[in-house]
């Protein structure tokens, strides 16, 4: 897929609250410690915990 | 050199700005272009943001570059995560904007337009936008705490559960009004039920593929699932021509209510990922799509405005839509798009906990409120295309039509009956006579300027699909806020309730999950029930009521966010915060005591009552009770908004005076550990 389509679509996951592995990934990387979940397991994880989003009116 | 370039750049804009405004005012009788409207909006929220935002974030908070945001200090990947600022605008005007600035100006253009364009334009500039960054900035540096949690600390105890009672009450009015314009939109529509019902069963595809099947994978769920959303809209075309099953989704306003209940129901008990979440996704794409898609029809079209800028409504107070003059109401109604105390939960809420930078606070919390305010003006334009007799006809029953006729036929607002019955064929409906709510009169408007432009292209103007898309659009995401609001409602009635028994407290223990769901949604569902079954349409009552409500709850947020700048040391520039506060404060008490105590039947609930004693009608007695529910439901708002306001002045008094510390809890300075400029 062309990297500026590929951008795209992470911006669109990001403005929605999609989970973002990649973004679990860099934390993990950035806070020095190897990732505990695998991409299945955080998708998982992230939906299960995910509360109600408050939505204006 | 640069600085005599931005100096004549900005005189031009404001110049432009103040002669649209003055095309806009002085117009009299001829027709005027929705671009003047556009043009007004555009050069103030663009001199607003360049000035007041600059100031409020550098004067104000003196938000710092070289400070770490909780984002960055708590980052763990799942809600603290640092977030470019184009990505959050986006996430956070998703999250901010939903009906209300898209039905709050369809009903305000009763009144015509300049009124309800002033104040979107003006409110949002000296109001809303400075709500939303204000209460961003504050609990940006407190670590994300929410609304209520910076009531408790910053002001009292007694404050932190003020605040969070006026945001449960706020938040069972607001569902309410919002499933009725939806019940309203719905019923005797078998196209428009036929297409938000399969929605539900989408949902479900949804949340299996990107939480079991394909984990993650939202992108090509959210796809899948926007054709066969597409593929609905077109399918409730087809019921709606098919006698047998047009019939199956055929329903009343009464059975209507009853779905929407239980719908409300299972969206709040059922895990997130199953209903909620995917349908938020879902959602969210058509919102942005459509409203970009909104604002690039309206600006190839510039349609002309048929609305005068003032009808006889605005002065005489006698208007079908909802009654009341000019002042207060067209500052209720217009909610949301001008200041809504609601987004204050948002901006302390999930933003605050992704801003990478402190500044970029400027462009989420001040630009995203502009942004809706832009929507608001949108709608406005919208509605005003339409005839004032369409618009009229739509969004009135026909009982409160004939008590407004004579100001009607002598103001030139009439259509005769064929030519509304011939616009209902166009658009593939039976009627659209008494649909109040300006949900589908958005739509006719939306269907004008869309369908014009299709036809434009050299296409046909496909008013039926365009109508029922419009009409989908809203109640997709009316039905989003509708289930989001009772979750949230749930969990901060668990929270209250868990102060008495613990166990009730707990969010995953299931009799606890379904009490308070079941508390929630009978608490909106009587409201909504009582709006069905008002002769005047029950928009006309309600509506108001959530406004009054929305913006007490601006009191609020306002209250709190001049507590924290007189305790900043800050008290010079305190007058950011007080001047749309003490502005509310006028126009929700004017607007409570009218709606009490007005002798006028058609405004006040206690000579609604009287008016109704004796009476032969056989609902008399249900809707005595609704009033006095009503009068009891706004005088707690305004006791309770009355409270918090007394205790935030006490503090205020005190810490000025010196008897108390000016200390706040915002979290210590931690430098960034990003490079300039990354």
């Amino acid at each position: 897929m062309p990297r500026a389509i590929e951008r795209i679509l992470w911006v669109l996951r990001r403005i929605v609250g999609a989970p973002d592995y990649q973004a679990y990934l860099d934390h993990c990387r950035r806070a020095g410690h190897p990732p505990h979940l695998d991409e299945k397991a955080y998708v998982r994880e992230y939906f299960d915990q995910k509360g109600a989003r408050t939505r204006c009116c | 050199m640069r600085r005599i370039l931005s100096i004549v750049i900005w005189a031009a804009i404001s110049t432009l700005g103040a002669l649209a405004f003055a095309t806009l005012a002085w117009s009299r009788g001829e027709t005027v272009s929705a671009a003047w409207l556009l043009i007004a909006a555009v050069c103030t929220y663009a001199v607003g943001y360049r000035f007041y935002s600059k100031f409020i974030v550098t004067r104000v908070f003196a938000l710092d570059a070289t400070r770490a945001t909780p984002a960055e200090r708590l980052e763990n990947g799942r809600d603290f995560v640092p977030t470019g600022k184009w990505v959050l605008f986006g996430h956070h005007f998703a999250a901010i904007a939903g009906a209300g600035p898209l039905v709050g100006p369809v009903l305000a253009a009763q009144f015509g337009f300049l009124p309800g364009t002033l104040w979107l334009v003006i409110g949002v500039v000296l109001g809303g936008a400075v709500q939303d960054l204000t209460i961003l900035c504050c609990s940006l540096r407190r670590d994300g705490k929410s609304l209520g949690q910076m009531a408790k600390e910053e002001i009292s105890p007694a404050a932190g559960m003020t605040a969070m009672l006026a945001v449960l009450f706020i938040m069972i009015i607001l569902i309410a009004v919002l499933a009725l314009i939806v019940v309203n939109a719905l019923k005797a529509s078998p196209w428009g039920f036929f297409t938000i019902a399969c929605t539900i069963p989408i949902a479900l595809l949804m949340g299996w593929w990107m939480r079991t099947w394909r984990p993650g994978h939202v992108g090509e769920a959210s796809l899948a699932g926007g054709v066969l959303l597409l593929l609905a809209l077109v399918g409730g075309g087809w019921v709606s021509r098919h006698a047998g099953p047009a019939a199956a989704f055929t329903f009343t306003g009464t059975a209507l209510t009853a779905l929407i209940v239980a719908y409300g129901f299972f969206a709040s008990v059922l895990p997130v990922w199953m209903l909620l979440l995917p349908r938020d996704y879902l959602s969210t794409f058509l919102k942005i799509a459509t409203i970009l898609g909104l604002a690039v029809a309206i600006l190839i079209l510039l349609p002309p405005l048929r609305m005068p800028a003032m009808t006889p409504f605005a002065k005489l107070g006698e208007g079908p839509v909802f009654a009341g003059k000019f002042f207060p109401f067209v500052f209720i109604t217009i909610a949301c798009g001008a200041i809504s105390g609601f987004h204050a939960l948002v901006s302390s809420g999930t933003t605050p906990k992704m801003l990478r930078r402190e500044p970029d606070a400027r462009m989420i919390g001040y630009g995203g409120m502009l942004m809706e305010s832009f929507v608001g003006v949108m709608a406005i334009i919208a509605a005003c295309t339409l005839h004032p007799g369409v618009y009229f006809a739509m969004n009135t029953t026909p009982a409160a039509l004939q008590q407004a006729a004579p100001v009607l036929q002598r103001a030139g607002f009439v259509i005769p009956p064929d030519s509304m019955a011939a616009l209902a064929a166009e658009v593939g409906e039976k009627t659209l006579v008494g649909r109040a709510g300006g949900a589908p009169a958005l739509a006719v408007g939306m269907t004008q300027i869309f369908s014009g432009v299709t036809h434009a292209l050299g296409g046909q103007t496909l008013a039926a699909l365009w109508y029922h898309f419009a009409i989908m659009f809203e109640a997709l995401f009316i039905l989003t806020t509708i289930d989001a609001g009772t979750r949230v409602g749930r969990f901060m009635l668990q929270e209250l309730l868990g102060h008495v028994w613990p166990r009730m407290g707990r969010t995953s223990w299931y009799p606890s999950v379904i009490l308070s769901s079941l508390v929630i949604v009978c608490g909106w569902g009587y409201f909504l029930y009582q709006g069905i079954l008002d002769p005047l349409g029950g928009i006309n009552s309600l509506w108001p009521l959530f406004g009054i409500a929305n913006q007490m709850l601006a009191i609020v947020a306002l209250a709190v966010a001049t507590t924290i700048i007189i305790k900043m040391n800050r008290a010079r520039f305190a007058w950011v915060t007080l001047a749309p506060l003490v502005w509310l404060v006028a126009v929700t008490m004017t607007a409570g005591f009218e709606k009490m105590f007005s002798s006028d039947p058609k405004l006040g609930f206690i000579s609604h009552a009287a008016s109704l004693a004796g009476s032969a009608d056989p609902n008399a007695a249900r809707l005595i009770f609704n009033d006095h529910v009503n009068l009891v439901a706004t005088f707690v708002f305004t006791a309770v908004v009355l409270l918090l306001l007394a205790i935030s002045l006490k503090e205020w008094i005190l810490v000025l005076s010196r008897r108390k510390p000016a200390a706040v809890s915002e979290v210590p300075y931690v430098a960034t550990s990003y490079a300039a400029g990354d």
